[in-house]
């Protein structure tokens, strides 16, 4: 009874979508077909071939996996750093250090991108500046096939990783002092003591948030979407972004056929992930 | 001590890189457009102007946008509160056919990703006549899996006795419902209501498709518009732009953070 209007909301916008999502990929709708739902044909596996065989398409999956590859782990070591620094060695002001470095996981990805294209920007841009304090000549950040890719893992680094911090902390947090008391006595150095004692006791954390982490970052959209709009040359588009293109395009049909492709490739990786960590 | 100096000295430098663009976007959005494209950049204002904001409200329309912005906001964040209590409470408490297939379904939903509903989605709300309106900005968001799990789980820790002893007072279940169990999840109400409000605030690929005339635009609908059309180079507008739509969120986020951490420690998820 409580769950009636619930159940109503949820069938209607979230479950019936993936299964509407679904068979959608299997015809042929595009947009003009819209007000005549029953014109569209089925095509079989027709788009799911059509985008695997499609050289965006490929380009697009190659960059998503390059973003995840480098991107989750540099995340992950950012905040378990910044997670240790904190709960082992600011003890004043450490809730306002949380609040500091979580702030950009709270703020709008366009406001950050406005804020972004100008830091990264050749000449006038907040980077190139402070490189060239040092004698280095930044390239053009966002205008390079070379460097767009890293400047993009960067900055989702920097608005990402204060998620993962603030689980980490309440991992360090579950974890007893004496065991780190233990290891000074054995004669073990702060090094030591972090990975053999810290890093296995927070092996569950550490599947935790990179799952999660991993789920986000391979729906890497928002980045290229509101940076670089996947260029230059299609350096940064990502799966989710060349997706939502033939959204724009009006091909629904190979649209959602992409957005299950990624879909699978999510729920494999995550299996993955539970199966390589959970293991003892 | 001798020990300490340098840990605060790393914990400093993160500080700066995390603040320092913020910082410029505050600073720059009361410089002259002359005084941006400057090289070398200048770190404070030399001549502060408010011509930005001037533009911002009075020539652009950004009262408008930022009213859109918080109505959506606000009646998602009550919708949230209300249909994710109700569901979390029946999923923790109520014993009901379907009722694990129903978690299932909705852990499962979790893990879809954004761009799988998508579509479907908008072909949905533009059938139903709702494209460019408000209930079809607000509709989709107004329950959400994360929500409902995070409720479920504060239920979870309640004590049925609770609820047996409120039966033998003789209150109906809605009342134990409504009387006894919702008050004692303020906590995780609370959580929700702030994350809810600050993702709907910045919420921007579904606005930017469903909003199709100005009047409906929300605050990141404007400057993403604003940064990619004509306006792209003029960047202390596109500054000042983003300080309207950050200001709102840190003050919020520094009053409540401690409702926020909180409830990410709780559920794990962002």
């Amino acid at each position: 009874m409580l769950a009636l209007p619930f159940v109503v909301l949820f069938l209607g916008f979230t479950a019936g979508p993936v299964l509407g999502s679904l068979g959608m990929s299997f015809t042929d709708t595009r947009q003009r077909d819209l007000r005549t739902p029953f014109a569209v044909e089925g095509v079989g596996f027709e788009n799911y071939v059509k985008a695997l065989q499609d050289e965006t398409f490929r380009k697009a999956a190659f960059n998503t996996a390059y973003f995840v590859v480098l991107g989750v782990p540099l995340t992950l070591v950012a905040a378990l750093a910044a997670a240790v620094l904190l709960d082992r060695g600011i003890k004043r002001f450490q809730a306002w250090f949380k609040v500091a470095y979580y702030l950009p996981v709270v703020t709008s990805i366009v406001a950050i991108a406005v804020i972004w294209r100008f830091v990264l920007s050749p000449d006038a841009g907040l980077l190139n500046t402070v490189l060239g304090w040092v004698g280095i000549d930044g390239p053009n950040w966002l205008g390079s096939k070379t460097w767009a890719m890293p400047s993009l893992i960067a900055m989702a680094v920097w608005r990402n990783f204060g998620s993962a911090m603030i689980i980490f902390l309440a991992g360090l947090q579950g974890i007893p002092q004496s065991v780190e008391e233990a290891g000074q006595l054995d004669g073990a150095t702060a090094w030591q003591r972090f990975r053999h004692l810290i890093v296995p006791l927070l092996r569950p954390t550490i599947l935790f948030t990179s799952v999660t982490t991993g789920i986000g970052y391979l729906q890497f959209f928002e980045e290229p979407f509101v940076m670089t709009q996947g260029g230059p040359l299609n350096s940064t588009i990502s799966v989710s972004m060349y997706t939502y293109q033939q959204f724009g395009f009006g091909n629904y049909g190979l649209a959602t056929s992409m957005a299950y492709l990624l879909f699978v490739v999510i729920a494999v990786v995550t299996f993955i992930q539970f199966r390589l960590l959970r293991e003892k | 001590m001798r020990r300490t100096w340098w840990i605060y000295l790393i914990g400093v430098l993160g500080l700066v890189a995390v603040a320092a663009p913020f910082l410029w976007m505050v600073l720059g959005s009361f410089k002259t457009q002359g005084e941006l494209l400057r090289v070398p950049p200048t770190w404070l204002p030399q001549d502060a102007t408010t011509e930005n904001y001037d533009a911002l409200f009075n020539k652009a329309n950004f009262p408008r946008y930022f009213l859109n912005s918080t109505l959506v906001a606000l009646i998602v964040t009550a919708g949230n509160l209300v249909f994710c209590s109700m569901i979390g409470y029946a999923l923790a408490k109520l014993r009901f056919k379907g009722r694990n297939a129903l978690f299932v379904l909705v852990m499962a939903t979790l893990m879809v990703p954004g761009m799988v509903t998508f579509v479907p989605l908008f072909v949905l709300v533009t059938n139903a006549g709702l494209a460019n309106t408000y209930p079809g900005l607000i509709l989709p968001f107004l329950v959400s899996p994360f929500g409902v799990f995070l409720m479920r789980q504060f239920f979870l820790g309640l004590p049925d006795d609770l609820m047996d002893a409120g039966r033998v007072d003789g209150a109906g279940e809605l009342g134990i419902f409504a009387r006894i169990m919702v008050p004692l999840t303020r906590p995780a109400l609370a959580t929700l209501g702030i994350l809810t409000f600050l993702g709907s605030w910045n919420n921007f690929l579904w606005p930017l498709v469903i909003a199709q005339t100005e009047d409906k635009y929300t605050l990141p609908v404007a400057l993403a518009l604003y940064s990619t059309g004509q306006n792209a180079q003029n960047f202390g507008l596109l500054m000042a732009g983003a300080v309207v739509v950050v200001v709102p969120v840190l003050v919020i986020f520094v009053a409540f953070q401690r409702h926020v951490t909180k409830g990410i420690a709780i559920t794990g998820l962002k």
